[in-house]
C-alpha cells in the first residue's frame, strides 16, 4: 500500500477514515484469534477502500459468526441460522450483484452442519468472500471437536480426536473455489494480503484461518493453538497486493516474483520463500497441502487462485444492474405479453 | 372380431337408455410412460373445443415408466370440475389393471378395452366395447417402435365415434398439441384416430347412454395446469430470485416460470435476464437463498411441498423474527414423510400456519383455482413485500398437476407494491432510522436495502434477540415489546389478506366452510344436497390466514357450520377452533376426506347428510 503525504486525519482514497470501518465492541473473550480476524478486516476494507454501505456481511452461528458487528459498522450485517450463511449470501449477492459480499464462519458452520452449502457455494463460483475462523473446535458450545480438528489431537479435558479431519482449503481446490488461500489470525502481514486479493477477485475466496481459540483448544495437544501455529506455520510465499489504481513499477529481481494479474487489471505480486511455488495448479496445490501435512507443517498463503474463470453472475447471463432495485417496466411484462400466453391456453 | 358376443346392457333391458348428454365421466387407464398423456389432452381439448366444461384429472404412481396410471375427463354441462366418484366409461388400455378396473364399475357402465383381454367374460351388466388395437395400429404405423405411442390415439376415434365428438376438434386439438413443426407426428397420430374412428363405425354398436353435444359454455375459456398460473403469476409479480429444489408436485411450478421467464423477462437487445433462477443443494439452501435475496431487497421466491417445508423450517422462523420478505408456494402432497408423493392433500394447511420453533405464525393464501393461482400469487408479493415476513400459497397436487378450464387472467390492476423501504434521500431527511420501531401503528416497521447509498442506511440483522434498533438485546423488555409487536402485525393483515367468498343463503341454518381445491366439491355437494335433499346450505370460502373477521360473523348467523379439509386430522377446522370462543367451537363440524384422490362431491354430501341426519 502506497503512503502519500499524511493528512491531518488520515483517510483513504474514498475520504474515509479508518473509523469508519470499525464496528460494536466485541464481546469475544480477550485473546480469541476471531478478533485478530476482524481487525485485518477493518484494515484490509479500509486500505482498499471499499465503500462500507456497500458491502455486506454474512455468518452463520458461532462465537466466529458474531464477529461481523465487531467490524464494518455501517456495512448491512445479517446474522443467520447455523451452517446457512453461504445460501443467504448466494440469495443477496443475486438480489445486488454490486455489492461486495463477505461471509464470515467458523469450522462447526462450515465442515460440519453446513458441509452442504459451503461445498455447493464453491461450485458457484460467486464474487464473495469466505472466511472460515478455524479453532478446531465449537467455540459457543464450549468446546467440543470439530471436524477440523486433527485426528489425534487433544482436547482440553485430554480426550483423543479419533475422526479423520476435513481439508476445507482441499475441499475448495477440488470443487471449484477459485482462489483458495490458509492462514493464521496470527500472520497479520499475509492475511491482509490475502483479503486484499480476496477484495478483488472476480470469484469466490475461500480463506482459511486458523483462528486460535484461547478459551478451549489452545493448550499441549492442540493443533491449532497459537504455539502450534508459531511452530509448524509455513508461509510459502510473501503475499503483496497491488491494486489496478497504483503503480505497479516496484522492481523486482527477475525469478524472485511470481505475478499474478487479476480480471480488474490489479496485481498480486507472490514473492517466494524458499521454493518456487506456481498457484494457479490445481495439482500443485494439493501436493503442497498433502506433503506438507506428511511433514507435520501448515503451509500458508495463497494456495490456489484463478482469476479468470467465469462467475456465477455470468453464468446465470444476469443483468449488471441490482435485480432488487428493477423498476416495475423492466420486472412486469406488458398486458400484451399476458394476452399473448392466454392465447395460447385457449 | 366379432360384436355379436356382446350383449348389451340396453338391448337387454329393450331400447336404448336415454342419452346422458355432457355429463359423464370418462377414465382411461394406462401405463406410466407409455404415451397416452398426448391422446388423453387431445380427448379432453377436442370435448372442450365443443363448448363443453371439462375437467382432467391424472392419477400417477409415484415412478417413471411401468406403473398404471389413470386419466379422468369429466365433461359437465353444469360446469362441474370436481373429480366425479362414478365412472361412466372406462377405457381399459393397462392389461394389469384391466381385470380391476373392470369389476371397479358400476353397472350400466362403459367399457372400452383390448380385445384380447376379454373383459366381456367377467360381467354382463356393462356395455362392453372391445377394439382390436394391435391390429388397427399396425396399418397406419408402419414403423413398429413407434406403435406403443401411436397406439392410444386409436381410442381417441373410437371415443369421438361413440361419444359424437366432433372429428374436426380432434384434428384440431392434435395440431395444437403437437404444434407446426411437428406436423408429420400430428399426421401419424390422426391416422390412428380415423383408424379407430372407422373401425368403430363399422363394428360397434352404440349401447350405453353418454354423448356430448355442441354448447357454448367454453369460448374464450383456458386451460391451464395450477402450478403454471402460479409461475405466470410470479413472473407478473416481478419476482426477480427464485431458488428451488426438485419435489413432486411443485418442480413444473418453476420449471414452467423458467420457460416464461425466458420468454418475457430477457431483454431481447442484450440478452440479459432481469431474473435469477437457482436450482439448490436442498431445500435448507433454497429457503436461504430466498431469505438472502429477500433481505436485499428482491422479489424472492421458492415452491416446494411438505418434505420441503419441514427442511425449511428454521429459515422460515428465522424470516419470521428478523422480519425477511419471501413467497414460498406449497404444492400439497400426501403426508406424513414421504407418504403418497403423488396424490393430493391439504395436509399443511397447520403446519404451514406455525411452522419453525417458539412463537411463530405465518400468513398463508389458498387459491382454489388456477385464476386464483394468479392472482394470488401476485397478492403475495405484495403482502410479503409489505408485511416483511415469509408468505405461503398453499395449492394442492390436484391443483397443481391437473388440467383446469379457466378464464383468461386478469393482467394486475394495481402497480408493484414493494412496502417500507427507505431510500438514501429519505435516510438524509429522517437523519437515521430504527428498523423494528412501529412508527405508523401497524406494526411493520421500516427498512432499508443493503447497498443504499448512505452511511446511516446499514442496520445489523439477525435471529437472536433485538430492539427496536435492531441491536441485539436479551433484555425482557425488548423481547416482549417486539413479539407483541409481531402480533399486531399479524392481526393487521387479517383485512389485508384475500377476503372470503362467502354466499348467506337466507334459507339455510347450515354453512359449509372450505378452502383451496374442496371448493369445487363443497359447491357441487351443495347443489346435491339442495336437489336430492331439499337441504340449503350457506357457504365461506377461506382465501386466507390469518381469517378474516367476517367468519365470526358467518359462525354466529349458523346453528351449524361444516368445515371441509383434506387431512386426517381436520387442519382447517383446528385452525378456525384456535382462532374461536367456545360458543363458536360449538357449531362446527369437521368433514374430512384423505384418501389421496381429489375431493368429490359425494364425499362431502354424504358426510354432512349423515351428521345432519337427513
Ligand atoms: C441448528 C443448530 N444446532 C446447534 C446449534 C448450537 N451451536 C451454536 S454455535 C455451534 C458451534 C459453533 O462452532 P464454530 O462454527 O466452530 O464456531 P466457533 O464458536 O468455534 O467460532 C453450535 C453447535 C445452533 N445454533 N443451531
Ligand atoms: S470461546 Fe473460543 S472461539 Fe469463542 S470467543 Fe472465546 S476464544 Fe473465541
Ligand atoms: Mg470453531
Amino acid at each position: 500500500m502506497s503512503t502519500t503525504a499524511v493528512p491531518p486525519k488520515k483517510v483513504n482514497r474514498i475520504g474515509l477514515e479508518v473509523l469508519n470501518y470499525k464496528g460494536g465492541k466485541t464481546t469475544l473473550c480477550a485473546g480469541c484469534g476471531h478478533n485478530s480476524i476482524s481487525e485485518r478486516i477493518v484494515e484490509a476494507f479500509y486500505e482498499m477502500g471499499i465503500q462500507p454501505w456497500n458491502v455486506a456481511k454474512f455468518s452463520g452461528i458461532g462465537c466466529s459468526s458474531k464477529s461481523p458487528a465487531y467490524f464494518l459498522g455501517l456495512s448491512h450485517g445479517f446474522n443467520s441460522v447455523h451452517g446457512r450463511a453461504p445460501s443467504v449470501a448466494t440469495g443477496a449477492m443475486l438480489a445486488n450483484r454490486t455489492m461486495k459480499g463477505i461471509i464470515v464462519t467458523g469450522d462447526g458452520d462450515t465442515a460440519s452442519i453446513g458441509i452442504g452449502q459451503f461445498v455447493h457455494l464453491m461450485r458457484r463460483n460467486l464474487p464473495l468472500i469466505y472466511i472460515l475462523e478455524d479453532n478446531g473446535v465449537y467455540g459457543l458450545t464450549k468446546g467440543q471437536f470439530s471436524a477440523t480438528a486433527e485426528m489425534g489431537s487433544k482436547s482440553k479435558g485430554g480426550v483423543v480426536n479419533d475422526m479423520r479431519k476435513i481439508d476445507c482449503c482441499l475441499l475448495g481446490i477440488e470443487l471449484g473455489a477459485t482462489l483458495v488461500a490458509r492462514s493464521f489470525s496470527g500472520d497479520k502481514k499475509q492475511l491482509q494480503g490475502i483479503l486484499k486479493t480476496a477484495l478483488h477477485h472476480n470469484g469466490l475466496s475461500v480463506i482459511d484461518i486458523i483462528s486460535p481459540c484461547v478459551t478451549f483448544n489452545d493448550h499441549e495437544g492442540s493443533t491449532k493453538s497459537y504455539s502450534y501455529m508459531k511452530e509448524h506455520d509455513l508461509p510459502i510465499h510473501q503475499v503483496d497486493f497491488v491494486p489496478y489504481y497504483e503503480d505497479i513499477s516496484i522492481e523486482m529481481a527477475d525469478g524472485e516474483v511470481r505475478d499474478v494479474e487479476m480480471h480488474d487489471g490489479s496485481h498480486l505480486r507472490l514473492r517466494k520463500l524458499g521454493r518456487d511455488y506456481d498457484p494457479t495448479n490445481k495439482r500443485n496445490a494439493v501436493r503442497l497441502i498433502e506433503d506438507s501435512e506428511e511433514k507435520g507443517e501448515v503451509a500458508t498463503g495463497i494456495l490456489y487462485i484463478r482469476p479468470r474463470e467465469e462467475n456465477f453472475f455470468d453464468q446465470l447471463g444476469l443483468m449488471d444492474a441490482p435485480l432488487a432495485t428493477l423498476p416495475e417496466s423492466i420486472t412486469r411484462p406488458a398486458q400484451s405479453a399476458l394476452d399473448m400466453v392466454m392465447e395460447e391456453l385457449r | 372380431m366379432s360384436t355379436t358376443e356382446l350383449t348389451p346392457v340396453g338391448s337387454r333391458q329393450g331400447g336404448t337408455p336415454k342419452k346422458t348428454v355432457n355429463d359423464f365421466s370418462i377414465q382411461v387407464a394406462t401405463v406410466n410412460g407409455s404415451g397416452s398423456q398426448t391422446s388423453n389432452t387431445v380427448l379432453m381439448r377436442s370435448i372442450f373445443q365443443m363448448g363443453i366444461p371439462v375437467s382432467g384429472k391424472n392419477l400417477f404412481p409415484s415412478n417413471i415408466q411401468g406403473l398404471p396410471t389413470w386419466f379422468t375427463i369429466r365433461a359437465s354441462k353444469q360446469g362441474w370440475v370436481a373429480r366425479k366418484k362414478e365412472i361412466d366409461f372406462m377405457v381399459a388400455m393397462n392389461p394389469e389393471t384391466a381385470k380391476e378396473d373392470c369389476l371397479s364399475l358400476q353397472p350400466g357402465a362403459a367399457i372400452l378395452y383390448d380385445e384380447p383381454l376379454k373383459l366381456n367374460e367377467l360381467r354382463s351388466d356393462l356395455h362392453f366395447y372391445p377394439v382390436p388395437f394391435d391390429k388397427l395400429v399396425a396399418p397406419v404405423c408402419p414403423e413398429a417402435r413407434l406403435r406403443k405411442l401411436v397406439r392410444n390415439m386409436i381410442y381417441d376415434g373410437v371415443l369421438a365415434q361413440l361419444l359424437g365428438i366432433d372429428m374436426q376438434e380432434i384434428r384440431n386439438a392434435l395440431v395444437k398439441q403437437f404444434g407446426a413443426k411437428k406436423a408429420k407426428a400430428a399426421d401419424l397420430n390422426w391416422g390412428a384416430v380415423q383408424a379407430g374412428y372407422d373401425f368403430a363405425a363399422q363394428n360397434l354398436t352404440k349401447s350405453d347412454a353418454c354423448v356430448v353435444e355442441r354448447m357454448n359454455k367454453t369460448a374464450g375459456k383456458i386451460i391451464i395446469e395450477g402450478n403454471a398460473a402460479c409461475a405466470l403469476g410470479s413472473v407478473f409479480a416481478g419476482c426477480t430470485v427464485v431458488a428451488w429444489y426438485p419435489i413432486t408436485p411443485s418442480s413444473s411450478l418453476v420449471e414452467t416460470m423458467i420457460v416464461y421467464l425466458k420468454r418475457l423477462r430477457v431483454n431481447k437487445e442484450t440478452g440479459e435476464a432481469s431474473y435469477a433462477v437457482v436450482q439448490a443443494e436442498d431445500e435448507l439452501a433454497s429457503i436461504g437463498m430466498v431469505i438472502g435475496a429477500g433481505w436485499a431487497g428482491a422479489r424472492a421466491m421458492t415452491s416446494t411441498a411438505g418434505p420441503g417445508i419441514s427442511l425449511m423450517s428454521e429459515f422460515i422462523g428465522l424470516g419470521y423474527y428478523a422480519e425477511i420478505p419471501a413467497v414460498i408456494f406449497d404444492v400439497q402432497r400426501v403426508g406424513p414423510s414421504t407418504g403418497l408423493p403423488t396424490r393430493t392433500a391439504q395436509g399443511d394447511t397447520f403446519s404451514n400456519a406455525y411452522v419453525s420453533h417458539g412463537d411463530t405464525k405465518h400468513p398463508i393464501l389458498f387459491p382454489g383455482n388456477p385464476e386464483e393461482c394468479f392472482t394470488m400469487a401476485i397478492e403475495a408479493f405484495d403482502l410479503s413485500e409489505f408485511y416483511q415476513t415469509p408468505i405461503f400459497v398453499n395449492t394442492d397436487l390436484d391443483l397443481g398437476m391437473n388440467n383446469w378450464m379457466s378464464d383468461p387472467f386478469p393482467y394486475p390492476t394495481q402497480p408493484i407494491q414493494r412496502g417500507k423501504v427507505l431510500n438514501a434521500e429519505e435516510l438524509e431527511r429522517l437523519g437515521g432510522f430504527a428498523r423494528y420501531k412501529d412508527v405508523d401503528g401497524d406494526g411493520v416497521g421500516y427498512r432499508t436495502l443493503p447497498g443504499t447509498n448512505h452511511p446511516e442506511a446499514a442496520y445489523f440483522t439477525r435471529g437472536s434477540g433485538h430492539n427496536e434498533k435492531a441491536q441485539y438485546s436479551e433484555r425482557p423488555d425488548d423481547y416482549v415489546n417486539n413479539m407483541d409487536r409481531l402480533s399486531r402485525k399479524f392481526e393487521h393483515m387479517r383485512t389485508k389478506v384475500p377476503a372470503p367468498e362467502v354466499i348467506v343463503n337466507p334459507k339455510a341454518s347450515v354453512g359449509i366452510l372450505c378452502c383451496g381445491t374442496s371448493l369445487h366439491a363443497a359447491e357441487e355437494s351443495r347443489d346435491q344436497l339442495r336437489r336430492e335433499y331439499g337441504f340449503e346450505t350457506s357457504y365461506y370460502r377461506v382465501r386466507a390466514f390469518p381469517f378474516h373477521a367476517g367468519l365470526e360473523e358467518f359462525i354466529d348467523r349458523h346453528d351449524r357450520v361444516y368445515v371441509v379439509d383434506q387431512n386426517r386430522d381436520g387442519q382447517l377446522y383446528s385452525l378456525i377452533k384456535l382462532d374461536s370462543p367456545p360458543h363458536r367451537i360449538a357449531k362446527l363440524r369437521s368433514v374430512r376426506y384423505y384418501g389421496g384422490l381429489p375431493l368429490d362431491a359425494r364425499t362431502v354430501t354424504d358426510e354432512v347428510v349423515l351428521q345432519e341426519g337427513l
